[in-house]
């Protein structure tokens, strides 16, 4: 099984959300992740999910979604083509002794110390699944107390849009 | 297949109400009828609806009868099938005939009231989230808290729900949008960006498989219930007659292909006949249209169809691959499809000649004359219950639409009546919902009030749902219910003896065994002012059906008391050799039913305690 990730374009309407999670959950599809914001569009959302199933039951995944009335459109994200990122929070337990030692780690990958107390302090850093998890693996003997990650959202290299042809009138 | 409206004149707006605005958006989008239950939240819809002389309103016994009335009014005519009820537990009461409708792609819209929008979420006396729970089972669905919003969502609504892949679509209206006061004009702006079903087929997956059916040798027509939906049964028989290719039709896709036709080898699947579920096992290229691979006539997927290619053509794309990868794919409506694939076969570089597939055909129709669907009676006077569907079929005729429920008396009403057009069988196919007949009956007489309409149901079923005969009387829907009684829930208590020691747990329902008749269904349908018969020998089946069939002015229950140990099979006739019937066996795919131990059982279909030498 692998990870896969999709760009679901929707109309911005109450219960949009509701609809695609039923949708997953009744045909049994793994979420990874899901995270769902505004766009450069007025009543457009977009969805960004990061399923975990291999090709065919993917390709079931998309056309399932575009079934959907609200769903515009359903792009599949290439890992190789795209940018994607994900934000984390973390909070890690800390002493004198450790304090420099966490910074040090932040500082490597670029994250920002957001919160500081004597005994704990809390780093924010952006970046795609593999940097996230490394740094993550690097607090882990320090003790990591609180931990929140948002999910990935992702975009095409390139000039060209995912909205680009969707919103073509009927 | 669109939903015609009747061509309303474009109305400059009108001030109206809500409840107002509603009755004149059913009216300008061309529903005649609704079948409903008020309430307080719809109550007040009710109010102008009393005053609409273009839509009937039919007020049911229970709002279940009112969703499955949509859905057998649809499936007599392809039309959109309306429903009403109110808030609460009206709107859940709706909710099994929208599922029904969802898994057979019935074309219905359901209206329900919803409390205030100011208590939307305060847990209100009868507020029920019915949007929220008939998401997964509805093709869309609305809620609409603003007057304004409904014409254009009652436009939307009957497009969605009979454009591309039918389904049901529910629009819950809260108390205070009834009320309000607005402005009505049609026709209203839809605005649909994501919804584009394709129609219009794929040149070259036409070419592709006009290729594949000139390659083959033992090509076999699969067909759904699609092909009912698309109204394509015209082009259906074109094909046929230009390419001599064999055909089998699905539960859902009976009538779809006249049973007559010498090249119809019946209809598939775990209670199909020998030579339909043989033809598709040996086959080489299924060309399936309109038909999605159902657990029921697949069987466990790798097992079936073994050496089959597959070209499969529907509306909706999601079909396709999703439980057999489709070598061709075709998307698009069915009557496109056909008619586009005819001048494929007929005309240029693929052009087929039926004498390629002499062999197979004869092969396929050698089965059929092998095989011929059948059933057997332990003694003569034992009343069979195929024997009264099978002269219930012969005296009413095809041009009656037939209306069974669900389980045994639905599988040998699916085999032992001959359907000869499409639209004569309304039935709760993936659902499978006991209690759909007797509404769905009436549905369909009301759409079709010249045909006769005959419910089959069975003893258990009737009881779910009977209450209807009451709205059938009043509103003199003349429907004729025959019940096949044999005092059981048959098909649970087939299971039960082949796979369950014969442990009848909870499957006896003391409606005609032993001496007991509770109900007394004669006297129930008396109760209803109905006319209540009985027929419990073989020598007054025709007989009771032609009196029947004679009164026409109010509806007809006939109580059919037949053997309770009849097994529906793979119907084999007698005289057919216990070689060739483990051949056909060995050659099916796996049926969840383990045909093995049906085997142990000896070949003893009619339990009656003897194993029969002769089927």
């Amino acid at each position: 099984m692998t990870k896969h990730t999709l760009s679901v374009l929707v109309q911005d309407k109450p219960g949009v959300l509701a609809r695609i999670s039923a949708l997953f959950s009744r045909r049994g599809f793994n979420i990874d992740s899901l995270a769902v914001g505004p766009t450069e569009l007025p009543d457009v959302s977009r969805m960004t999910v990061v399923v975990d199933v291999d090709a065919l039951p993917l390709e079931q995944v998309t056309k399932q979604l575009n079934k959907l009335v609200e769903v515009l459109k359903v792009v599949e994200i290439e890992p190789q083509n795209s940018i994607q990122r994900q934000i984390v929070l973390v909070k890690v337990r800390c002493d004198t002794a450790t304090r420099g030692q966490i910074i040090e780690i932040a500082q490597l990958f670029r994250g920002k110390v957001v919160d500081v107390t004597p005994e704990a302090m809390s780093i924010e850093a952006t970046g795609n699944s593999e940097k996230i998890r490394d740094f993550l693996a690097l607090l882990e003997p320090y003790g990591i107390k609180e931990l929140v990650q948002s999910g990935i959202v992702a975009l095409g290299r390139g000039a060209r849009s995912i909205s680009d042809r969707a919103l073509r009138s009927a | 297949m669109a939903h015609k409206a009747q061509p309303v004149s474009k109305t400059s707006p009108v001030e109206v109400t809500g409840a107002q605005s509603l009755i004149l958006s059913l009216e300008s989008v061309g529903a005649d009828t609704v079948f409903g239950l008020p309430g307080g939240a719809i109550l007040p819809a009710y109010d102008p609806l009393m005053d609409s002389t273009k839509v009937r309103h039919i007020l049911v016994r229970h709002e279940q009868g009112a969703g499955h009335a949509a859905q057998g009014y649809a499936a007599a005519t392809g039309r959109v099938g309306v429903c009403m009820a109110t808030s609460g537990p009206g709107a859940t009461n709706l909710v099994t005939p929208i599922a029904d409708a969802y898994m057979d792609s019935v074309p219905i819209v359901a209206i329900t009231g919803q409390v205030s929008s100011r208590a939307i979420g305060t847990d209100a006396f009868q507020e029920a989230d019915i949007r929220g729970i008939t998401m997964p089972i509805t093709k869309h669905n609305y809620l609409v808290t603003k007057a304004d919003e409904i014409p254009r969502v009652i436009a939307e609504a009957f497009h969605i729900a009979s454009t591309g892949r039918p389904g049901p679509v529910l629009v819950d209206i809260s108390k205070d949008a009834l009320q309000a006061k607005t402005t009505f004009s049609w026709p209203p702006k839809i605005h649909l960006p994501g919804y584009h079903p394709v129609v219009k087929p794929h040149a070259k997956q036409i070419r592709e498989a006009a290729r594949l059916i000139q390659a083959a040798q033992r090509p076999i027509l699969y067909v759904g219930g699609g092909i009912i939906r698309a109204h394509a049964a015209e082009e259906l028989a074109a094909f046929v007659e230009a390419t001599g290719i064999p055909v089998v039709t699905t539960l859902m896709a009976r009538g779809a292909f006249p049973d007559s036709h010498e090249l119809h080898l019946g209809m598939p699947g775990m209670h199909g006949s020998v030579a339909a579920v043989t033809g598709l096992q040996k086959s080489d290229l299924l060309i399936t249209l309109g038909a999605r691979f159902d657990d029921r006539v697949t069987g466990e997927l790798k097992s079936f169809a073994p050496e089959a290619k597959v070209i499969h053509a529907d509306i909706d794309p999601a079909e396709i691959s999703k439980n057999r990868v489709a070598d061709v794919p075709i998307v698009g409506d069915a009557k496109a499809i056909i008619a586009d694939l005819l001048v494929a076969v007929t005309q240029g570089d693929y052009a087929v000649d039926p004498a390629a597939y002499t062999a197979w055909r004869e092969r396929a129709l050698g089965w059929k004359a092998t095989f011929p669907v059948g059933y057997s009676a332990p003694t003569g006077e034992a009343l069979m219950p195929q024997y009264v569907i099978e002269r219930l079929g012969a005296i009413a005729g095809p041009e009656a639409v037939y209306v069974p429920g669900v389980g045994q008396h639905q599988m040998w009403a699916a085999q032992f009546i001959n359907y000869e057009r499409p639209n004569s069988f309304a039935n709760s196919g993936g659902l499978g919902t006991m209690g759909y007949s007797v509404p769905a009956a009436m549905g369909a007489q009301v759409a079709q009030p010249d045909r006769v309409v005959w419910a089959i149901d069975g003893d258990g079923c009737f009881q779910m749902t009977n209450q209807e005969l009451a709205t059938c009387v009043i509103n003199r829907i003349p429907i004729k219910v025959a019940i096949i009684n044999n005092s059981s829930l048959g098909m649970v208590r087939q299971w039960q003896t082949l796979f369950y020691n014969e442990r009848y747990s909870n499957t006896d329902l003391h409606t005609s065994h032993a001496g007991e008749r509770i109900p007394d269904f004669v006297k129930l349908a008396d109760a209803y002012g109905c006319v209540g018969l009985r027929c419990e020998s073989p020598e007054d089946v025709d007989a009771t059906i032609r009196k029947a069939m004679e009164i026409n002015d109010v509806p007809v229950v006939i109580d059919f008391v037949v053997e309770r140990d009849a097994m529906v099979w793979p119907m084999v006739a007698a005289g057919v050799s216990n070689d060739l019937i483990q051949v056909a066996r060995d050659t099916a795919p796996q049926w969840d039913r383990e045909e093995s131990e049906a085997d142990e059982q000896g070949l003893d279909p009619d339990h009656d305690g003897t194993a029969t030498g002769q089927h």
